[in-house]
């Protein structure tokens, strides 16, 4: 350590300079830092996110408050018991995704391995079933555009509701997708006993991308879902 | 005589695929300034193409519909693939990690990849234009966007959307990198100003820049789905758009002006030869700049029918973002007060930016009352207002860091008298095109239109005029560029005998930038303890 006050984050660590771990990038001066570095940047990553779903939201909200009616009747529409499996599946995988990730930093590649092979059954679930949500709206020609048929007095208002229902669960999907890629390569890693207790900032940064997904549905489901529905089920 | 290191950055390896597959900050930065510079040279011809039509009265050059895709396709190369990323990208990735001491930004692989999306993002727009432009005005607003446009709208979109991300992911780098990669010794307090203002503008990046990125999504659906989000005949909302577009492209606008004015901080420090006068102010400036940028977006809707109440507050809040800039603009010349003024090519640009950043900062006042507003939206005083502010603040910020860090990033320097006399050329020339714009503005000259009465021509003459001088001053000062990478004499590590990390190493750098990582124990601009050497 030097002798000058320093941001300790930013000094070797007293670390043995001759033994970086393999998974230390060069221009580092530790493992530590390394995996400060990869945590923060992951943390402003989800902060875009965030803003970047706030556009629906805020088209959502807006709309909401002017067509309380559409949103009831698009709300309506939608197949409550199946967002509902979908939610539990999703929040499973939350917890699938967690014990992922501690089974990485106790160094248990193993444990690492299964937890996330059975995040991304879980994950795959969840689309399979958003897969047949979808395919029902094309049926019933629900699908926002030149084929769009509804009926009732709000067609029109119902289409925007329909309009963010699809951008908006559809961007969730494809987040979920992006993240399946990035679980199968946390896998392959963890199959190739990569993580250890040194190391295992892979696994930690892809847990805080899945329960971000995660959370995005855990707001989606009640917005577009349980509008105006006190007292009903499917 | 000083001779050049041996091996430096930019011939430790060769070959094209050494450049295209390089993880090394300083070559992603000189990768940056080709595609910029391409850019600018296209925005450049498009804005020559405009003064043209308008040297005369009637529209004899262009037709209307061919003059709004020329007009949009100079906004959109300028705004987006030239003042985003011109000192963040360029001169920010050259010298951040520099000036921490660091051997590199904290994500050099993703850094790399910025680059990629904002080259594939350039070529979606390229496309655009090649296959006739887009007519919606660099804004993109609905229905110009959607029902009433038959131009490429999709292919500009969707490369503004992807160049989008590039900028994104710079903002999270820079963020962890200033965060994370400090020397041992470089408290947030000693660091120059120049990386406070990189770190306000990367948070104007990730807060800012998604919510444009989703909105241009939105129009790309309702174009290419037809869904009416933004529809009035469907019970949508084209307001809604404007707002979300505005809550991204005011603050963008201090992600064109924050990092020219860090640069222009650490020009002003080195050619005075003192500590800027009241350094925490300027550094939270910057931040407050950020963070206030983000309350003022309804200033764009003025006349769009928005309720009198909220344009009253954004009126007051947009008057309030000003008084940030007025603190750097004060403290500024603070620090050129009694200074050791050395008169160099990099100050040359620093005067000229302190004048024309003042004029448009003032300017901006006019369009933050709402009277004065409701007379003069949508004319040339608009026009000429952003281009004070955009042109010549961002541009002439740009230029002044740019000549200023030459040395370190080609190991040369350019000639001085050459660079002064394109400085020169570049404010002469860019105050006669656009000062008779504010007249013509506030005489009722709408923008946007290739026609207008007789009585309008002299300025327009004047405007046209100056365009032509603008126009040489810049080939001029890119010519003394040039120039030096061959003729230019031998810069030394530190030709302007200036503080800051990125001066003790040599130039052009080491690939690691330092020998062994520096340890910093004094503060930013601490030239009062500095040997003076000026020749
Ligand atoms: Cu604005």
């Amino acid at each position: 350590m030097s002798e000058v006050a320093a941001p300790a984050h930013a000094v070797g660590h007293g670390h043995d300079a001759l033994h970086h771990h393999a998974a230390q990038q060069h221009h580092f001066e530790s493992l530590d830092q390394q995996h400060e570095a990869s945590t923060l940047g992951m943390w402003f990553f989800l902060v875009q996110e965030v803003m970047f779903f706030g556009g629906l939201f805020t088209a959502y909200m807006v709309y909401r408050i002017w067509y309380p009616e559409a949103w009831a009747e698009g709300s309506r529409e939608l197949d409550i018991l199946l967002g509902g499996i979908n939610t539990v599946v999703l929040i499973g995988s939350s917890l699938t995704m967690a014990l992922a990730v501690r089974s990485a930093q106790v160094g248990s590649n193993k444990g690492a391995f299964r937890w996330t092979m059975l995040t991304m059954i879980l994950g795959l679930t969840f689309l399979v079933i958003k897969f047949f949500e979808y395919e029902h709206k094309f049926e019933l020609n629900h699908v926002p555009g030149a084929n769009f048929v509804f009926e009732g007095p709000h067609a029109n208002q119902v289409e925007i509701f329909l309009s963010l229902y699809f951008a908006m669960t559809g961007l969730h999907a494809l987040h979920m997708i992006i993240g399946f890629g990035i679980l199968a390569w946390v896998a392959w890693l963890a199959h190739n006993e990569r993580f250890s207790r040194e190391w295992s900032t892979p696994v930690e940064m892809t847990g805080l991308y899945w329960h971000f997904v995660d959370i995005v549905w855990i707001f989606l489901f009640p917005l577009l879902y349980l509008v105006d529905r006190a007292g009903q089920l499917g | 005589m000083t001779t050049q290191p041996t091996t430096t950055y930019l011939n430790v390896t060769h070959g094209l695929a050494s450049w295209l597959l390089t993880k090394d900050h300083k070559r992603i930065g000189l990768l940056y300034l080709v595609v910029v510079s391409i850019a600018f040279a296209l925005g450049g011809v498009f804005a020559g193409l405009i003064r043209l039509e308008l040297l005369t009265p009637p529209g004899d050059m262009v037709t209307s519909d061919l003059y709004n895709r020329i007009f949009t396709m100079h906004g959109v190369a300028m705004v987006f693939f030239v003042l985003i990323p011109a000192v963040p990208a360029i001169l920010g990735n050259f010298v951040l990690p520099l000036q921490l001491g660091a051997k590199d930004v904290a994500f050099p692989k993703l850094n790399l990849l910025s680059w990629y999306i904002f080259v594939i993002g350039f070529i979606f727009t390229a496309f655009a234009m090649v296959m006739g432009g887009v007519d919606t005005g660099w804004t993109f607003y609905t229905p110009y966007s959607t029902t009433a446009s038959n131009s490429n709208v999709m292919a500009a979109g969707v490369g503004v959307f992807i160049t989008g991300f590039s900028s994104i992911l710079t903002g999270v780098n820079f963020m962890v990198t200033i965060h994370r990669m400090r020397a041992p010794g470089l408290t947030w307090f000693r660091l120059p100003l120049f990386v406070w203002a990189l770190y306000a503008t990367s948070l104007v990046q990730i807060l800012g820049t998604p919510v444009v990125a989703i909105t241009v999504l939105m129009v790309a659906m309702e174009r290419g789905l037809g869904l009416g989000i933004f529809d009035p005949t469907l019970g949508g909302d084209p307001v809604l758009f404007q707002h979300l577009f505005w809550f991204y492209s005011h603050p963008a606008v201090y992600i064109m002006i924050l990092p020219p004015m860090g640069a222009i901080s650490e020009c002003i420090a080195c050619f005075s030869r003192k500590t800027v006068f009241g350094y925490s102010f300027v550094a939270f400036s910057s931040l407050s700049i950020a963070v206030f940028g983000f309350l003022v977006w309804a200033h764009h809707m003025f006349v769009a029918g928005i309720s009198p109440y909220s344009a009253m507050v954004f009126s007051f809040l947009t008057f309030a973002v000003a008084i940030p800039s007025a603190v750097k603009t004060f403290n500024w010349t603070a620090t050129l007060y009694r200074g050791a003024i050395w008169f160099k090519a990099p100050m040359m640009y620093v005067y000229g930016f302190l004048g024309l950043f003042l004029i448009g900062g003032l300017t901006g006042l006019f369009l933050a009352s709402l009277g004065t507003d409701v007379h003069i939206h949508d004319t040339y005083f608009v026009v000429a207002h952003f281009h004070y502010i955009m042109v010549g603040g961002a541009i002439m910020g740009y230029l002044a860091g740019l000549h200023f860090w030459w040395p370190k990033m080609t190991g040369r320097m350019y000639s001085d008298g050459l660079a002064k006399v394109g400085a020169a050329l570049i404010f002469i020339g860019f105050n006669l095109t656009f000062f008779p714009q504010f007249i013509l503005g506030y005489m009722g000259m709408p923008r946007r239109y290739h026609m207008y009465p007789p009585e309008w021509e002299m300025l327009n003459v004047l405007s046209t005029g100056g365009a032509g001088i603008l126009g040489i001053g810049y080939l001029l000062a890119v010519g003394a560029l040039l120039w030096s990478l061959k003729y230019g004499a031998v810069a030394g590590d530190n030709p302007w005998h200036a503080t800051g990390l990125e001066w003790t190493t040599q130039s052009p750098p080491l690939p690691e930038n330092f020998v062994e990582t520096p340890i910093v124990t004094e503060p930013a601009y601490n030239y009062a303890h500095r040997e003076i050497k000026v020749v």
